[in-house]
């Protein structure tokens, strides 16, 4: 990186944050809830933009698409279900969560002091297990991006618990909100004089590509940023744009809400699945090296998957690819469960607004 | 030649940005939010299509390149839209223009937006917001 | 050189986008901020990813040009229908 690539770099890092500080005092002042949730998006944009100039890209995209997509969708969901407006309390009752807020603050602030510099090599993240993940990647598990590595390889399962907890935050909205709306669904309007033809033929363009987009960044992610989770939350807008445009009625019509359930729970079985068969293989679970038995590795053309060659790094290829199929299945599916949860309530009472 | 459009390219990214800029400065100054909308639509897509060319200019012809297209793409798409969608919802809760010269549309958007509100019996969600 | 002028401007115009965020005084020039400012998070990403050398990072700009379109529709619907499931159109007769 270049002199002056760095320089622009810290001068980003200090304004980011100043933005992100002004941000954050304006959300923490406004008695608004609207102008809350407003704010908290482009926060999320801010903070992504922030973990760009870090270069950690695939913290950065899932920022993007989780904080400043998928949640301002859901909290405005969350908004219409919850009638009270924003509460005055009396001074005294703040005074013990004030002093928590300026203890617990404090003590961060002293525990940043005794932070190691950042970048350094010394430091015990970058020096034991995580440098031997960046040297050891390209031999044993042969994806190019490292973090896909840790993530879906040397940490396969951990990640399977975050899938399981993505699953059972869907499972818990839908049984709290029900899986979708049960009565009256608004129906369609005549299509005749609205003023909206504008973003339905935006929609119409938009949803294939951003569907499409999604299975980049999923089959991208061994290569760049990217992998099932941020392409599960990406290929779970396009079926909430469409609702947002054409209408609750007309998505649960095509993509039923059985069906939704059914893939988010056939994701986790995919990903758990795979360690199975790993353990009938004979390795442990989740361990990729033993996915093919050896009669199949025997099969396998040389050179077919790129230099330096082994035989495992085709198990190790097809298992960080069906695990991060499941992570895709569940994930979208999840967040489609928890947007029909969300909108399909809200139909149930036309008149909470008023 | 490479160092050209390099500096032809970077030109270009310093002129979208200082349109960007100007757009800024209408969202700021600007009296309501109809000429807001214009000012920071307008400014954004032309800005976005002036830095974008320059990125392509100095990526060159290279993957990169057709991946600046696709943004101009997508940005071309959705800022206008998200602004018609933004005006029309703006105008629908009775927002009126404030600028002298629109006296004529200010009394006709407030009658429109009355008899909008009557027929649809919501809320005017304006009320809820700090002043 | 040019570049690090380029992401000046879009740094500036990004403050002032998050300025009108925070003075109002409507919901909507909140709205029109952030979409505003989601635009600007695009064209800043793409001139940081070529001045650092990793143009990778455009893949995150798409994503954004996307994300920015949805919740604007989002908020826009929530404000003048006050549901997330009617589809968009001139009346609701049976809402």
């Amino acid at each position: 990186m270049s002199e002056i690539a760095l320089q622009v770099n810290f001068g980003l890092n200090i304004a980011l944050l100043l933005m992100l500080v002004a941000i954050g005092l304006a959300i923490a002042r406004t008695r608004s809830l609207l102008a809350a949730i407003l704010l908290m998006g482009m926060y999320s944009l801010a903070s992504a933009v922030w973990l760009i100039v870090m270069d950690a890209a695939d913290v950065a995209f899932t920022e993007a698409v989780v904080g400043a997509g998928i949640s301002t969708v859901v909290l405005l969901g969350a908004i219409l279900l919850v009638r009270a407006g924003p509460v005055r309390h009396n001074w005294r009752m703040t005074i013990a969560p004030a002093v928590l807020v300026l203890g617990v603050g404090g003590l961060l602030v002293y525990a940043v002091t005794g932070l190691p510099e950042f970048g350094d090599p010394a430091s015990p993240t970058n020096a034991h297990v995580g440098r031997s993940y960046l040297i050891q990647t390209s031999d044993e598990i042969g994806v190019p991006n490292v973090v896909t590595a840790v993530l879906a390889s040397y940490r396969g399962f951990d990640t399977l618990g975050e899938t399981v907890v993505v699953f059972a935050a869907g499972i818990g909205v839908a049984l709290m909100l029900g899986f979708g709306p049960r009565s009256n669904l608004p129906r369609a309007p005549a299509a005749t004089g609205d003023h909206h033809v504008v973003l339905r033929v935006t929609a119409k363009l938009l949803i294939p590509l951003i569907a499409l987009f999604a299975f980049y960044v999923q089959f991208h992610g061994d290569l760049g940023a990217g992998g099932g989770f941020q392409a599960g939350v990406i290929l779970a807008v396009a079926p909430i744009l469409h609702a947002l445009v054409f209408g609750l009625r007309g998505t649960i019509a095509a993509l039923p809400v059985r069906a939704v359930r059914s893939v988010a729970t056939m994701g986790v079985l995919l990903y758990s699945g795979v360690g199975v068969v790993c353990m009938i293989n004979g390795g442990g679970f989740l361990d990729y090296d033993y996915l093919f038995p050896p009669s199949v590795e025997a099969m396998i053309p040389p050179g077919l998957m790129g230099e330096p060659y082994h035989a495992h790094h085709w198990g190790q290829h097809f298992g960080i690819f069906f695990i991060e199929l499941g992570v895709l299945l569940t994930v979208a599916a999840t967040m489609v469960t928890i947007f029909y949860g969300f909108a399909g309530r809200a139909a149930e009472e036309p008149g909470a607004s008023t | 030649m490479v160092d050209a459009l390099h500096l032809v390219g970077g030109g270009l990214v310093v002129a979208g940005a200082l349109l960007t800029l100007l757009g800024g400065v209408g969202v700021l100054r600007f009296p309501d939010v109809y000429t807001r909308i214009h000012a920071a639509s307008l400014t954004d897509t032309g800005g976005a299509t002036l830095v974008l060319l320059g990125l392509a200019l100095i990526s060159g012809l290279t993957l990169e390149t057709l991946k600046l297209g696709l943004v101009w793409v997508f940005v071309m798409l959705t800022t206008p839209a998200a602004a018609n969608a933004l005006a029309n919802a703006a105008f629908s809760a009775g927002h009126t223009p404030r600028i002298g010269a629109f006296q004529i549309m200010k009394s006709l958007a407030a009658g429109e937006a009355r008899s909008d509100t009557q027929r649809r019996e919501t809320s005017d969600d304006d009320k809820s917001s700090p002043p | 050189m040019l570049l690090a002028a380029g992401v000046a401007g879009l740094v500036v115009a990004m403050t002032m986008m998050i300025w009108r965020a925070i003075v109002g005084p409507s919901q909507y020039d909140r709205m029109l901020a952030a979409n505003s400012l989601g635009t600007k998070i695009v064209l800043l990403i793409a001139v940081i990813g070529y001045l650092s050398g990793r143009p990778a990072f455009l893949d995150i700009a798409i994503v954004y040009a996307l994300i920015n379109f949805v919740t604007t529709i989002a908020l826009m619907k929530f404000f003048r229908y006050r549901t997330l499931s009617r589809p968009l159109g001139p009346e609701a007769k049976d809402g």
